[in-house]
């Protein structure tokens, strides 16, 4: 499984004194099993970019392949694509809509037209992936909490079988502790299955401690494309697209214009307890 | 698909059209189309439609945008031509079976096209060229002396404002939730037409859903701030006629006075 973006440019209200670039000649490359976040500001063109990677948008220039296959091809089973690369909208839980939450996550499967019991068996085997209980799956979707909507609604995904599963914003709106919960579903998911995941996000803390590459968007063009090591050490450059690294980037920047001799390129939360309490025992050791 | 609706719709432009006080462009609105159906003879329209061509080019609404909003009426527009081509009587032109077409018919059917299309266009330039908020105040401020014989007429206008302010949020919703049902393999464009139909309810049960919570927080919003009716509230920006409007009235009237000179033959 591969998936390139080759030069993507789309344009909104094309024909009008207002067109906006939304995506100006953007290029990628996702890789089998990768871990990837997908960062910018609101408007920078993510969510727009993320409809083009299962042919929801087609783009003005440019194109998607899939396994080497041009996606926006006449005769290019788009149905198919959408199973294999699983989108996540923004708030998913408002486009649930069926009776109960078993009936909401047979309907991907159903849609790709396969036989009761297999849709039944995907559909159970989803519920449980998105760590859900499975007395759920009789209850009414609209009666569940909001986390719990939202794991309904990435099961409902989930039950095609996707290759790649993108997420935009999947933790929008959830708190803390639910937004944690969620992530860490999602990367055991990914450890587990080996699926390529897409994480889109405006927050560096959601990303930076999880993926392995991170891809930056300012006005529907592609920033960097690096480890989030790289990325995060342009944290002023980033600043200026109304992003911002994560804050132990800060407090290890601060350290060390302090004089401290710490690794200001840590970037996840354990990095840099381990690079303080390091520089910290140095200091003891050197008797000041 | 969805965002070339353009009813109601409004097109940002800096032009003189759209600095135009919304009551003037309301009364010169309905001026123009009552004057489409008060003539009947063929000059009339060449003004008409002249007139219009003006207003259009002035409003800097780009004309192909503007005749995007004939579609969603062409059937409307081809069921009345049929119409009066084949049921109006008079000098037969051709006829075959029961089907007599007369030259009346042929004549007729080309004026109501004609009227249609222009009454269409003509509501267009106002909703293209003004924001639906300064449209209702426009609707309140000429329905105000209805409220004599106590119609409600802010709470309408109210309604009217919340409705029109809605039909792109609404759109914009639709869209998004067919994107995410079609993510998860929806298909909304093949079969026949009760399978059509049953696609719709993974659309329509999310979209009524959102409905009703966006109009409960915008209630919660309004009470918060406590709205209460129209009485002793006043405007951030009150309307007020500039000279341009009494211009564009002074514009207006010589227009119908052109088209009653045409129509009524009053010089041969």
């Amino acid at each position: 499984m591969k998936l390139i973006a080759d030069h993507l440019v789309y344009e909104y209200n094309r024909g009008t004194n207002q067109v906006v670039r939304a995506l100006d000649d953007v290029s990628f490359v996702i890789h089998s099993g990768e871990l990837l976040g997908l960062i910018g500001h609101t408007g920078s063109g993510k969510s727009t970019l993320v409809q083009h990677l299962n042919a929801l948008l087609k783009p003005d220039s440019g194109s998607i392949y899939y396994d080497g296959a041009d996606v926006f091809e006449k005769t290019y089973d788009r149905k198919t694509l959408r199973a294999r690369v699983g989108l996540v909208f923004q708030y998913p839980e408002h486009q649930l809509f069926e009776e109960t939450v078993f009936q909401e996550v047979c309907f991907g499967p159903h849609n790709m037209g396969l036989a009761q019991e297999q849709v039944d068996e995907l559909a159970y085997e989803a519920i449980r992936r998105v760590g859900l209980p499975e007395e759920i799956a009789d209850q009414s979707p609209f009666d569940l909490s909001g986390g719990q909507k939202r794991r309904v609604a990435i099961a409902s995904v989930l039950a095609m079988k996707p290759e790649i599963l993108v997420l935009d914003e999947p933790t929008a709106g959830l708190d803390p502790r639910g937004r944690d919960e969620l992530l860490s579903m999602i990367v055991e998911l990914r450890r587990k299955e080996g699926i390529s995941v897409v994480l889109v996000s405006h927050s560096m803390e959601d990303v930076a401690e999880y993926v392995d590459r991170i891809i930056v968007m300012d006005k529907g063009r592609i920033r960097y494309d690096d480890t989030p090591k790289a990325v995060f050490a342009q944290y002023r450059a980033l600043e200026e697209m109304g992003l911002a690294a994560p804050q132990v980037t800060y407090i290890l920047q601060d350290l060390k214009a302090a004089g401290i001799d710490v690794n200001a390129e840590g970037t996840t939360l354990r990095e840099a307890k381990e690079t303080i309490l390091a520089a910290y025992a140095r200091l003891r050791g050197s008797g000041k | 698909m969805l965002r070339d609706i353009t009813i109601g719709q409004y097109y940002a432009a800096d032009s003189v059209i759209h600095r135009l006080d919304p009551r003037t462009k309301l009364l010169a609105t309905l001026a123009y189309l009552v004057s489409l159906f008060l003539f009947d003879f063929p000059g009339v329209y060449v003004l008409a439609a002249f007139f219009l061509a003006l207003v259009v080019i002035l409003s800097k609404v780009p004309f192909g945008y503007m005749v995007k909003g004939l579609k969603p009426v062409l059937f409307l527009l081809l069921f009345t031509v049929l119409m009066n081509m084949l049921f109006t009587k008079g000098e037969v032109l051709w006829s075959y079976w029961k089907i007599t077409i007369t030259k009346e018919g042929v004549m007729q059917a080309f004026y109501m096209a004609v009227r249609l299309i222009l009454l269409i266009l003509g509501s267009n330039v106002m909703t293209l060229t003004t924001t639906p908020t300064r449209l209702t105040n426009a609707i309140e401020a000429v329905m105000r002396p209805l409220k004599v014989i106590r119609v409600p007429v802010h709470e309408i206008a109210m309604m009217m404002s919340i409705a029109l302010r809605f039909i792109p949020i609404l759109l914009d919703e639709t869209d998004k939730i067919m994107k995410a049902q079609q993510a998860r393999g929806a298909d909304f464009e093949s079969g026949n037409f009760i399978q059509r139909a049953r696609s719709m309810v993974p659309i329509l049960v999310p979209l009524f859903i959102s409905a009703f919570r966006r109009a409960n927080d915008l209630a919660m919003a309004m009470e918060a701030r406590c709205y209460h009716g129209g009485r002793g509230r006043t405007q951030m920006k009150p309307l007020r006629y500039a000279l341009r409007d009494w211009l564009a009235y002074a514009v207006v009237l010589l227009y119908l006075a052109g088209m009653a000179v045409i129509g009524r033959r009053i010089f041969w």
